[in-house]
């Protein structure tokens, strides 16, 4: 379980992140949703440690962020940043083997080595294996960082914008990968978005965020609607629905 | 395939070890040995510091460009002297025993390394055009004390100083080389047990915090290490300038990876076969005097300006 209490964030004198109360359940995956600079990277990277906290306090399970030890953490959440910067010296092998660092600190055992070809082959990415990050496309670049993610096995997920450049059938069957961890292997996944209709099919709630606050907090069905695109985004979208799926047309 | 070019590199350095100890050794073979392998060691030692300094700060700035030397490091060594002189007077430091002198200088060296290099990292960031500047600011800042300071002490005291700027590899103590190599080798094995680390801190701070690594502290036991490192060398024998920048651009060529399992051996065998090397060829081949360090310098500014105008902008 991820517990937020009483969180306050100011970036650059600014306040950004305002009486944060969240809780999120062990399983499942959680869609981010909210306009730019609503806030969502930055609550991402305080649960992560990324920044360090300025007010509130955050619990992942029993560890609490700001004190518990760093590696401890990195075996039990992973975040993908919403710019990650990997060298470009690195392989594709290379990068998704750094994701098994947190368990060898430097000496991979023939397990890693499975992993990390395991993450490999969830993701595609065999072909490109032996590839050089700085001569690979922006979505297959994507995809490498996501399965590096992948490779950590933690319990606890953290993606920002993971679907920034990847085509159709990639988001597709990243989101499907994403479903079976949360719904086979226990995993918790929060995950942002922009894609309201890829929340809307694959996430088990949404959270939406606005101006650092947290206006909404539901599964699909509840939370989208075109009041809530009206009040979240200002935008008057119209919301369809297509059985028990929610769709909003663009 | 990048291992093999490391018993490549060292195959090399093994020739001009054996070219540099043996070649035009007449006489008494046991005193010309004991002599040279002296000056063998103060090389390699040298060679292996600057090169180790150079890859630790690149990664902890996270460009290839920088160096120590670079960022001033060399200038602060001359006032540093300069001071020491001033304040001593050119004949009491002189009179120094040699292995005092070599204290009081590193340890001066490495406080005041801590010092500049802690600031230029706090105050610039991983802005590199920023860091550049602040340590061509500070460097500047350092040669007017230091030019201002020399006029004011008499002319043979002005002498020693300009006897010690820069590297010149003649015979070294014993004693001081011991306490050298003890001090190095510390600093060296410290590097080479954070080699894992050091890979993933070069990832970026971000990528290192997921992956379990504090950067703030991997970054503070970094520049301890650089600043026993480059303090040590340059006690020893004088300011390097750009030679860790032309050693590890070489060493980057010849094995263009991450893994500083690979790229610190790799770079410290360059550097060491160009000290070796190039000492050998001056002193035996063309039976020069003139300063290696010179040419070094000449390549490695060149080097140095490549570098900087043809950065891909990220
Ligand atoms: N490094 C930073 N320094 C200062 N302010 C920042 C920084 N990063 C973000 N901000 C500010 O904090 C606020 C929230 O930014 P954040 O990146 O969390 O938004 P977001 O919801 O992730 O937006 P997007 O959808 O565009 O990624 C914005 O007003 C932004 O300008
Ligand atoms: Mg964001």
């Amino acid at each position: 379980m991820i517990a937020i209490r009483d969180l306050n964030h100011d970036r650059d004198g600014k306040p950004t992140l305002r009486e944060i109360d969240l809780t999120l359940q062990s399983g499942g995956v959680t869609a981010l949703i909210g306009p730019n600079g609503a806030g969502k990277s930055t609550l991402l990277s305080l649960i992560a440690r990324l920044i360090p906290l300025q007010q509130g306090q955050i619990m992942v399970d029993d560890l609490q962020i700001g004190v518990c030890a760093n590696d401890v953490l990195a075996r039990r959440l992973a975040i993908l940043p919403q710019a990650s910067d990997a060298a470009p010296l690195l392989t594709v092998r290379e990068l998704v083997g750094f994701g098994r660092y947190p368990y060898h600190k430097g000496r991979p055992t023939a397990e890693d080595d499975e992993k990390v070809e395991a993450a490999l082959a969830t993701f595609d990415l065999l072909p490109l294996a032996e590839r050089r990050l700085d001569t690979l496309s922006g979505g297959q670049r994507q995809r490498a960082q996501v399965a590096m993610t992948f490779a950590q096995e933690t319990d606890y997920i953290l993606l920002d914008e993971p679907l920034n450049n990847l085509d159709i059938a990639a988001s597709r069957s990243l989101m499907r990968t994403l479903q079976d961890l949360a719904r086979n292997h226990g995993r918790t996944i929060v995950i942002v978005l922009h894609d309201i209709n890829y929340a809307a099919a694959y996430a088990d709630q949404i959270v939406a965020m606005k101006d650092g606050r947290i206006t909404h907090q539901g599964p699909a069905v509840e939370v989208v609607t075109e009041a809530m695109l009206l009040e979240v985004y200002g935008t008057s979208a119209s919301v369809h629905h297509i059985g028990d799926k929610v769709v909003v047309a663009v | 395939m990048y291992p093999k070019r490391l018993w490549w590199l060292l195959a090399v350095l093994c020739l001009c070890i054996a070219l540099y100890l043996g070649l035009g050794a007449r006489g008494n073979w046991g005193f010309v040995l004991s002599f040279r392998a002296n000056k063998l060691i103060a090389l390699l030692l040298v060679a292996i510091s600057v090169s180790t300094a150079t890859v630790l700060f690149q990664t902890i700035t996270r460009n290839h460009i920088l160096t120590p030397s670079v960022m001033g490091f060399d200038a602060l060594y001359l006032l540093t002297l300069t001071v020491l002189i001033f304040i001593l007077g050119g004949q009491s430091f002189t009179q120094l025993p040699e292995i005092a002198q070599f204290i009081v200088n590193t340890l001066l060296l490495m406080g005041a390394a801590l010092a500049l290099f802690g600031t230029l990292l706090r105050r610039g960031g991983h802005d590199l055009f920023r860091m550049i500047l602040t340590g061509i600011i500070f460097a500047g800042l350092f040669r007017s004390v230091t030019s201002f300071l020399q006029r004011i002490i008499d002319p043979n005291e002005f002498m020693v100083v300009q006897a010690n700027s820069f590297a010149r590899f003649g015979r070294v103590d014993t004693e001081l080389l011991t306490l050298a190599a003890a001090l190095t080798g510390a600093a060296l094995f410290a590097a080479w047990r954070m080699r894992h680390r050091l890979d993933v801190l070069s990832l970026g701070d971000e990528s290192a915090i997921n992956l379990g690594e504090a950067p703030k502290s991997g970054m503070f036991q970094v520049l301890v290490l650089v600043s026993i490192l480059v303090s040590v060398s340059t006690a020893l024998v004088g300011p390097m300038a750009f030679l860790g920048l032309l050693v590890v651009s070489v060493a980057r060529q010849i094995t263009p990876v991450i893994s500083h399992r690979i790229l610190l051996p790799s770079a410290g065998l360059v550097s060491a076969i160009t000290l070796v090397g190039g000492q050998m060829v001056l002193e035996r081949a063309l039976q020069s005097t003139m300063p290696l360090i010179v040419i070094v310098d000449v390549l490695g500014g060149l080097v140095f300006l490549t570098l900087l105008l043809r950065r891909k902008p990220r």
